[in-house]
């Protein structure tokens, strides 16, 4: 029993690392799974970051952060779209802009407003959002066992994270249970018999690609003004990326998606742990090799070694109506 | 719609997409309060005019010409590098472990050569995988050289931080290499000829980027083998009907790029700074696909587009200087905006000016 009671603590901070990757990557399944890849996830995330953290400083309240960094995804994500859906660009390369843009706008940004080398002033408590004791979890810490696991593991964390949880069945619920999520994947595999049912291809992309917008700007707010205390440049430090590579290793459904975010913040969180540990055998643990165990989990899974990982077929390729 | 005359789609459309990206990055500079038109001069004389300001342009153009010449030869066959980042990186492990190994106990006569071609080997070696992936698993090679890029970090912050560490020193770093590893810079080869000239740190590796753009030139429109590169971009399928061995240039093409993209490397390392520090690409490898975008893919184009953004890098660090509130990070900013404009919404422009030409 004493091992579970070790463990909670790592399992916590598994929750709280893999907060931004879940946000993220089904922000990217959502996009994905209608065709347009999003490389910019980190971009977005980074972007809402920011504004979530500005405007927290501003207001001093965390919900304004909250609505504008989503208000701040969602309109890069419509430049995703403007530049991938209506002019047909590439969706690589526009990602590929979204993520430089971010990363010089923010300070660009946040030197003039607050000329503090592009951080955000320390957020104090009421300008964060704090954790949630959820109810009766005091008076069932006592209990043995799932005492500590409700009151230690699933109680006591901030609105985003909560929120990330709820994104999962959420989207699976849209996708799987509701006739804009047929056509939303339907749009992501074969756009011509979408277009010839007479339903828009180019609205339900850009759906698509707007709920990715609103999603990276929850991570991004999570990231600046519940797991940090402020922006600080670049702090976004690829989780976009890793939620990319989540996304590919949980094959674009979302409870695998949720399942390889969850173990991606597990090797972070561990990693974390083993920081200067002498292992037996290895000696000092690896921590940078275990880092980079999620890409290369990624990489093995995209080359058919375990599993095949299948995009959906019309992702990356833009629609021409028949003429 | 009618195809466009070429002066209009070579000249006119990537001036109005450039201008764009600056149209909207000096409103960005007015509405942080400050004179866009100001800083454009600054940026202009400090790339240009400023004493030693042409010299140092120069030195970031030879790293954008590297990087911008990988991207461009994989885009050839549809194949896009974003992974130069991560071979540059590894192509610097390649040379630093040449130098540190040889430096003491060759001459540079030799050193120097087998470190250039050690750099393009390992960064050769780490696009390798990718192209194998891509031509023989199908797994998308824009997705694998994400990865590789962060599987090369982590391996080079381990390496750097262990065993390449400078002995007794905790800053992760190598120690610095000898002189039979350094390639000289030009105002000591100017100044050997009796001229004056300003201290910078542009050396040999210029001249040599711009060898390597007159190879890719010679390779990609003068050889079979670049014919062959060249019809397996336009289409696949009729590469195949045509002979050509498709997966295996897959791989080559990759091996190439990430073998340029590592020679970025010999400017860094063997050039300039004379010894590996962390993150010493800084971002290079990402400016190279919005170097190859503005060049079109074409050598000529790409030292175009190399000079412009190494005027941008000296530029935004004399931005640095003259303004309070505008950084270097100004650059990255309109850097992401030429990629959306030039890269991105390339066609934006197109349908209302063939309706205009017509």
């Amino acid at each position: 029993m004493e091992w579970i009671l070790s463990v909670i603590p790592v399992l916590d901070a598994t929750l709280r690392l893999a907060t931004p990757l879940i946000l993220c990557a089904m922000a990217g399944l959502v996009s994905e799974r209608s065709g347009i890849i999003d490389i910019g996830l980190e971009g977005k995330m980074l972007a809402a970051a920011f504004t979530a953290a500005a405007l927290a400083t501003l207001t001093g309240n965390p919900w304004a952060g909250l609505a504008a960094a989503m208000g701040v995804g969602l309109m890069l994500s419509l430049i995703h779209g403007f530049a991938c859906i209506t002019h047909k660009g590439e969706q690589i390369i526009s990602g590929v802009a979204i993520n430089i843009l971010a990363s010089g706008l923010t300070v660009v940004v946040g030197i003039a407003l607050f000329v503090q080398g592009g951080q955000t002033p320390i957020l104090g408590r009421e300008e964060r959002f704090g954790p949630i004791t959820l109810p009766g979890a005091e008076t069932l810490g006592g209990v043995p066992l799932l005492g500590p696991i409700y009151a230690d593991l699933i109680s006591g964390h901030t609105v985003p994270v909560y929120m990330a949880l709820a994104v999962v069945p959420l989207i699976w619920w849209m996708l799987y249970r509701t006739t804009f999520g047929l056509r939303l994947r339907a749009v992501g595999e074969m756009p011509a018999a979408v277009d010839s049912a007479g339903v828009s291809v180019v609205w339900l992309r850009y759906r698509g690609v707007m709920i990715a917008g609103l999603l990276c700007g929850i991570a991004g707010t999570y990231l600046s003004t519940a797991h940090g205390a402020g922006f600080v440049r670049e702090m976004s430090a690829g989780k976009g990326f890793i939620a990319l590579a989540a996304m590919i290793f949980g094959k674009w459904r979302p409870w695998p998606v949720l399942f390889a975010c969850l173990l991606f913040g597990f090797l972070e969180a561990g990693a974390a742990r083993l920081q200067g540990v002498e292992l037996p055998l290895v000696g000092e643990a690896p921590v940078e090799l275990i880092l980079v165990l999620p890409y290369v989990a990624t990489v093995i899974l995209l080359a058919g070694f375990f599993g095949r990982a299948i995009p959906p077929r019309a992702l990356g390729t833009p629609y021409t109506k028949e003429r | 719609m009618n195809p466009l005359p070429r002066w209009a789609e070579l000249g006119l459309i990537p001036l109005m997409n450039l201008t764009l990206a600056f149209l909207v990055s000096g409103l960005v500079v007015w509405l942080i309060g400050e004179d866009p038109l100001r800083a454009l001069s600054v940026m202009l004389q400090g790339a240009f005019v400023f004493d030693g300001g042409l010299g140092y342009t120069l030195y970031y153009t030879t790293n954008f010409i590297f990087t911008g010449l990988a991207v461009s030869i994989a885009f050839q066959a549809m194949l896009f590098n974003i992974g130069g980042e991560g071979q540059a990186y590894l192509g610097g492990l390649g040379a630093v472990l040449v130098c540190l190994a040889l430096d003491a106990v060759l001459p540079g006569i030799v050193v120097i050569p087998l470190a250039i071609i050690a750099a393009a080997a390992f960064g050769a070696a780490w696009a390798s995988i990718p192209g194998y992936l891509q031509a023989y698993r199908g797994s998308h090679v824009v997705i694998t050289t994400i990865m590789f890029n962060f599987i090369a970090a982590g391996l080079m912050v381990s390496l750097l931080a262990g065993p390449l560490q400078r002995a007794g020193q905790s800053s992760p770093q190598t120690r610095e290499i000898g002189e039979a590893g350094q390639l000289p810079f030009l105002h000591d080869i100017w100044r050997g000829l009796g001229f004056e000239a300003t201290t910078t740190p542009l050396n040999l590796a210029f001249p040599l980027a711009l060898l390597a753009c007159l190879g890719v030139w010679l390779l990609i429109w003068r050889t079979r083998w670049g014919y062959a590169l060249r019809a397996l971009g336009h289409s696949e399928l009729a590469a195949e009907y045509a002979g050509i061995p498709v997966r295996r240039m897959i791989v080559m093409a990759m091996m190439i790029s990430g073998a340029l993209a590592g020679c970025m490397a010999v400017n860094e390392i063997l050039g300039a700074q004379h010894k590996m520090v962390l993150n010493f690409t800084s971002g290079y490898g990402f400016t190279g696909i919005a170097v190859a975008l503005m060049g079109r893919n074409h050598p000529v184009g790409i030292i175009l587009a190399s000079l412009l953004f190494g005027a941008l890098y000296q530029g935004g660090a004399e931005l640095d200087f003259e303004f309070k509130t505008i950084t270097r990070e100004m650059v990255l900013m309109i850097q992401g905006l030429i990629i959306l404009f030039s890269g991105a919404l390339a066609l934006m422009f197109v349908p209302w000016l063939s309706r205009r030409l017509a």
